[in-house]
């Protein structure tokens, strides 16, 4: 009996076309407490208003620079952070309504980065891949567990007693793969699941995960901020600024033209390996602004280079591009009713 | 996989298993001659203090008025004989049975109270950490001997109310340490996975929290047995714990002290006793923490 044929997901609801996951107004706030009695002082707008989904068997890449939200939008995915505002539909099943906690935890299952710090010092290898599936109820967790370590590349006659200290960084996130497969789950969540492995590693894990992908049907939701190692891997990115969602399209159409502003200034800022292949874009001046009190309008005028007064006023919509409706971008540049003075135009060169 | 041939290049090499976390402990601990060392001495203490009926010993309660006070090596008395004329030896080692159990009882009653406390606070967080932790706090504004005095004397002399006013005293600072240990553990990505995969918040503490928060929590208190032991001899020392005729360490250092002019050596046979135990548990303690520290 192969492993596939031991994977227990959980049964498919609404065909192919609905959506796996579906986010809309996600929003968490972070009070930071000060004071002698500890009151909220202010709150760190960690995530706000981002909506997204996920088809069935895509994986949607979410890239952006430190602290503008990424890994608080995949912990809300998991519930590991309570969400403050907002909707996760899990295959056409709200959560908090028809989809309890626990169930969307059995269908959505997340990699962390840190691939030593998510493994529990004390038990050994078997004892964490089994742990999650044996809390899910599934048939044989051992037994599962064993060939899932197996898929993953481990001989889990030789790693199954080891300890977490006694493994290589890429022995232990394929561990952490197979911890997270253990529990047969429809989504993924990779949260900078191959950042911290070598080069080398990196590629194998990336092509370990492509594998898995089509083996056991699997969608992800992998979040990177390497773009490179983000094309490789998905059908669409997903970029963020500040907490809020800038730009979404399918990898090639992003590749071929960046809509936003800030998307361009993050793709010129990936080194090229052609010496001709300048780059002529001005790099990003500054830090991103506090997201205790960000920019009013669009968050990133503070830092673009075609902003004008409407861009400090009003808060640009999520809209398709005119010649592709897929390709979805948060700026006044591409909205002709607008008010900009370049509306309608797209971003200048 | 490009790993898996690697490693098969090689001739099939005969698969270690990893040893048990405490098989490991076990292991380092017999090659630390000072820590089984001091580990013999408390368990001879322990083994002659349980088994004192059947060492052949005088009767330590029964004296003699011609035999007062005779020195360490007379003859029939190895260790001499006290203020009334008991055998020394004998009551050293039946001293031993209260003396042990008034240090030790206490500390494994505030162990388990102080671990289910800190966990708690620790793991849970927010207002219930805030609740216990201040109300522990509250303890930590007095001395620990003024505070087992002050306990003791309030519920009046006795066993039972000894062991009573010193768990009370090592509740906190057990709890303060378990709760830190617990509030760091918690942060920890592992944490974070076992909670994503469904668990309830009691199977991540039991299978996750315990046993990587236990032994920092347990080393801890094997270092305050040596203190417990050093305050229940006191509480005797000044009247409010061991009544006479009982033998206790703390008890007889009192009633020997009258007579430290006449035999010096010994009125310091008590208080020998109590700093060769209190030693050989801080050593011990020591050791345990080398020897439970896994990478190494």
């Amino acid at each position: 009996m192969s492993v596939t044929d031991t994977y227990q997901p959980l049964p498919d609801t609404g065909g192919p076309a609905q959506p796996l996951i579906r986010v809309s107004g996600l929003q968490k706030y972070f009070p930071v407490r000060g004071g002698i009695l500890g009151r909220t002082q202010a709150k760190v707008q960690a995530v706000d208003g981002v909506s997204f989904e996920v088809k069935k068997g895509e994986t949607l890449g979410i890239v952006g620079e430190s602290g503008c939200g990424k890994s608080t939008t995949a912990k809300l995915l998991i519930g590991l952070v309570e969400k403050d505002k907002g909707e996760i539909v899990f295959d056409g099943h709200a959560l908090g309504e028809r989809l309890s906690l626990k169930d969307l935890r059995r269908g959505v299952q997340m990699v962390f980065q840190d691939s030593y710090a998510t493994l529990n010092p004390r038990l050994t290898i078997l004892d964490s891949v089994a742990f999650g599936a044996k809390v899910q109820g599934l048939d044989n967790p051992e037994d599962l567990a064993r060939k899932m370590m197996d898929r993953v590349g481990l001989d889990p006659d030789r790693f199954a007693h080891r300890y977490p200290h006694e493994l290589s960084g890429g022995q232990r996130q394929r561990v952490n793969i197979a911890r997270a497969l253990a529990m047969s789950p429809r989504l993924v969540v990779l949260d900078e699941a191959v950042s911290a492995l070598d080069k080398s590693v990196e590629a194998q894990v990336l092509n370990l995960l492509n594998d898995l992908r089509e083996e056991f049907g699997l969608t992800y939701v992998f979040i990177s901020h390497d773009l490179n190692v983000v094309r490789y891997i998905s059908d669409r990115i997903l970029v963020m600024y500040l907490g809020e969602v800038v730009e979404v399209a399918p990898v090639e159409s992003i590749w071929h033209e960046q809509a936003h502003p800030y998307t361009r200034s993050l793709f010129s800022a990936m080194p090229s390996m052609d010496p001709d292949n300048r780059t002529k874009e001005p790099p990003l001046a500054g830090d991103p602004p506090n997201p205790i009190n960000p920019p009013s309008g669009c968050r990133f005028h503070t830092r673009c280079r075609f902003a004008s007064a409407v861009c400090r006023e009003a808060v640009p919509k999520l809209s398709g591009l005119a010649r592709n409706g897929d390709h979805m971008v948060a700026c006044h540049l591409h909205d002709a009713e607008s008010g900009h003075p370049k509306a309608g135009q797209g971003v200048p060169e | 996989m490009a790993m898996a041939e690697a490693t098969s290049i090689h001739a099939p090499e005969k698969v270690e298993k990893s040893k048990g976390y405490w098989s490991g402990v076990g292991h380092r601990l017999v090659r630390d001659p000072l820590t089984m060392f001091c580990l013999a001495v408390i368990a001879a203490l322990i083994l002659s203090a349980v088994f004192a009926p059947y060492l052949g010993l005088a009767d330590p309660y029964k004296g003699s008025m011609i035999a007062r006070l005779k020195p360490i090596g007379a003859p029939g008395y190895p260790l001499g004989t006290d203020e009334q004329g008991r055998d020394m030896l004998a009551r050293l080692i039946y001293g031993g049975r209260l003396t042990l159990f008034i240090g030790l009882m206490p500390v494994v009653i505030a162990f388990f109270a102080g671990s289910i406390l800190g966990i708690t606070a620790g793991y849970v967080g927010g207002l219930t950490n805030t609740i216990i932790m201040r109300t522990v706090d509250v303890f930590f504004a007095f001395p620990s001997v003024l505070l087992a005095i002050a306990i003791s004397g309030a519920l009046g002399a006795g066993i039972v109310n000894s062991l009573v006013s010193l768990t009370i005293v090592f509740i906190p600072p057990i709890t303060r340490v378990a709760e830190a240990v617990t509030s760091g553990v918690r942060k920890l990505d592992y944490i974070d996975a076992a909670r994503a995969s469904g668990a309830s918040a009691w199977t991540v503490i039991r299978v996750h929290v315990i046993g990587n928060v236990l032994s920092p929590i347990f080393v801890y208190a094997t270092s305050l047995t040596s203190v417990c032991m050093i305050l229940a001899a006191g509480l005797s020392f000044l009247g409010i714990g061991v009544r006479p005729p009982e033998p206790e360490w703390g008890l007889m250092l009192n009633t020997l002290r009258s007579v430290i002019y006449v035999n010096p050596w010994l009125s310091a046979l008590p208080g020998v006793m109590i700093f060769v135990t209190s030693l050989c548990l801080n050593l011990l303690s020591d050791g345990l923490r080398s020897a439970m520290n896994v990478r190494d």
